[in-house]
């Protein structure tokens, strides 16, 4: 659906460099990166709002590398929103629709519609200065909506959202996708990629150094940039059940396999992860408060920058980091048999 | 430490008392020195009460028209970086700077009826010279520059991001300038409107050199002072400062109502 053909930009201090990717209709694409990255230099592209040097951008086989702005259809919700501030909430929703041949009636159903999905009826007639973070988005969501855009474009859309917050935003906009529309969402946040993306695009220093799914790119990481996020290594698709009259609960990884774990969630399909450094290794069986205890074969040893990365077979190949001195001292060797251990509460559920 | 600030705020006062007085002083005597019954006598003067309305007319007239070229010329100056944008700027503050006879002297070599521009409306009719047009002139020449100013540092404070959101919603580029744009830049356009239509109203130097006649008042005051001394140009004066400053009020009243109205 879009397709990003070598785009490269010069700035004084930034080099943005043969920036390639598709994305699917209907995909959700994040692109993840560390501040300064090139992210939102990239959605600024795609929107229009600055000229590549080189390279092309096609939508739907249509190469629109020099078409206007005002012309691309293509949405993007502004980290800072970028709500007008002289007009009502109404008259903002309404902003889109001025170049359309809409009847008022008919602009007033699709700015009520909007409204009721986007929880903001209540507030149609304030200005954006006198609303919370919160609603200034849904707002913004809301007028691009009434885009109608082939494309939705987030720039770092949880960043300023309290936790509450965040989890409504991440319903909303996985309602949005499942309803067809195509959304590139850029962050720095892996637990956000994780929970919201299909595809997952990884750039450093104005790069693309991985693209793939989520389980492609954290399990083979091919550049230092994406090993370093730590622990993210050990993250399996999962289903969450509940276990009666009990607090902890189950993520089903496998016929054979299951972790146990505290969670808020609701029961159902996602993803569990447990950073490296909350696993332990022994050589016996452990007498400790740990509630996940697995028998394991040393599949392979990495020496890493603080210790050894011992990867292990528990049904699914799960990493643990250790001390060169724990190391030395369990006198770890690949096909060696060993023990894998770790608490409910460093097993994170994300749900899908 | 106190103490030393409260003298230094002592000093700094009574500095700001003489300025004051010195403003306040001249105004207040002029005031005193004219009775009401010779204030009663000038108003009814229908010489007085003509050309208070000519120079309200034309400066408001100046400022209009001169503003649908002046405000979109503020944007570009606000927006977009060219070549010999520091010599633009620096032309378009040249009326401040020069002496305003000597602007005069320049406007009428362009507008007289030797010239190509005085030729050609001489054929169409028009006489700039002797005329209500060419007194606008005058006072645009001298006062555009505080018009363009105020609306390009308006233009400037509207973040640009905003225009770019509007973009990516789909409108025009002019839909943007007339629906981002200049609402929000709207307090320093009416501000400098309001300083370009003051210093239009209060311009006699230029306008003097092109038109003596009709009179504006600023004309007529020198006139009667020259001819009858200061006593007959005082009452003049004194409804002249009345009116301006009334209008002034009402147009910064009524563009504040449009501010709190946002």
């Amino acid at each position: 659906m879009l397709e990003l053909k070598n785009i490269s930009k010069n700035f004084k201090d930034f080099v943005l460099k043969d920036v390639s990717f598709k994305v699917n209709e209907g995909d959700y694409f994040v692109l993840l990166g560390e501040s300064g990255a090139g992210k939102s230099v990239i959605l600024e592209i795609i929107a229009g709002l600055i000229k590549a040097d080189e390279g092309a951008i096609y939508l739907k086989n249509i190469n629109i590398t020099h078409q206007k702005i005002q012309d691309r259809k293509i949405g993007l919700l502004f980290q800072d929103y970028a709500l007008f501030p002289h007009l009502s909430v109404y008259e903002n929703i309404a902003y889109p629709l001025k170049n359309t041949h809409l009847s008022a009636s008919e602009k007033k159903t699709i700015i009520s519609g909007l409204a009721i999905e986007m929880s903001i009826s209540g507030i149609l007639g304030r200005k954006p200065v006198t609303l919370s973070g919160g609603e200034q988005q849904r707002v913004a969501l809301a007028r691009i909506l009434a885009l109608k855009p082939e494309i939705l474009l987030l720039d770092e859309p949880m960043s300023s959202l309290d936790i509450q917050l965040k989890i409504d935003l991440r319903s909303l906009l996985r309602k949005l996708n499942q309803q067809g529309l195509t959304i590139i969402h850029i962050t720095h946040d892996f637990e956000e990629t994780f929970t919201l993306a299909k595809n997952v695009g990884i750039i450093q220093k104005g790069r693309i150094m991985q693209i793939g799914t989520v389980e492609e790119v954290f399990k083979n990481p091919k550049s230092p940039f994406v090993a370093s996020l730590r622990g993210v290594k050990n993250f399996y698709p999962a289903e969450l059940t509940s276990m009666a009259g009990m607090e902890i609960r189950k993520a089903i990884i496998s016929k054979d396999l299951s972790f146990l774990l505290l969670s808020g969630m609701e029961d159902g399909q996602g993803h569990v992860m447990i950073r490296d450094r909350d696993i332990s290794v022994s050589a016996k069986k452990l007498d400790s408060s740990a509630s996940n205890n697995f028998e394991a074969e040393i599949m392979e040893i990495i020496p890493s920058r603080f210790g050894m990365e011992i990867c292990c077979d528990i049904g699914v190949r799960i990493s643990a980091s250790v001390s060169r001195e724990s190391f030395k001292e369990l006198d770890l060797t690949a096909g060696k048999s060993t023990w894998i251990s770790f608490k409910a509460s460093s097993v994170k559920f994300y749900k899908n | 430490m106190k103490k030393q600030i409260n003298i230094r705020n002592l000093v700094f006062a009574l500095l700001g008392g003489l300025v004051l007085l010195f403003i306040v002083g001249p105004l207040a005597g002029l005031f005193l020195s004219t009775t009401p019954n010779t204030l009663f006598e000038t108003l009814t003067d229908k010489e007085v009460y003509h050309s208070i309305w000519l120079t309200l007319f034309t400066a408001m007239a100046a400022t209009l028209f001169f503003s649908i070229a002046a405000i979109p010329f503020a944007y570009l100056l606000a927006r977009k970086n060219f070549p010999f944008k520091k010599i633009v700027l620096g032309i378009i503050d040249l009326p401040i700077v020069i002496p305003h006879t000597a602007a005069g002297i320049a406007i009428l070599g362009v507008i007289s009826r030797d010239s190509m521009l005085g030729r050609w409306a001489e054929t169409v009719g028009i006489s700039f010279i002797g005329n209500p047009l060419g007194i606008a002139i005058a006072m645009a020449f001298v006062s555009i520059p505080f018009l363009i100013n105020s609306a390009r540092d308006g233009f400037a404070s509207v973040p640009e991001r905003l225009e770019k959101a509007a973009l990516n919603l789909g409108a025009s580029p002019i839909q943007v300038f007339f629906t981002i744009s200049l609402p929000l830049a709207w307090r320093n356009i009416i501000s400098g409107m309001i300083m370009m239509f003051a210093r239009g109203m209060s311009e006699f130097g230029a306008v003097v050199i092109v038109a003596y006649y009709p009179m504006i008042t600023p004309v007529l005051i020198w006139e009667r002072f020259g001819a009858y001394g200061i006593k007959y140009a005082q009452p003049v004066a004194i409804l002249f400062i009345a009116v301006t400053l009334l209008v002034f009020i009402g147009l910064r009243l009524l563009s504040k109502e449009k501010q709190t109205d946002h």
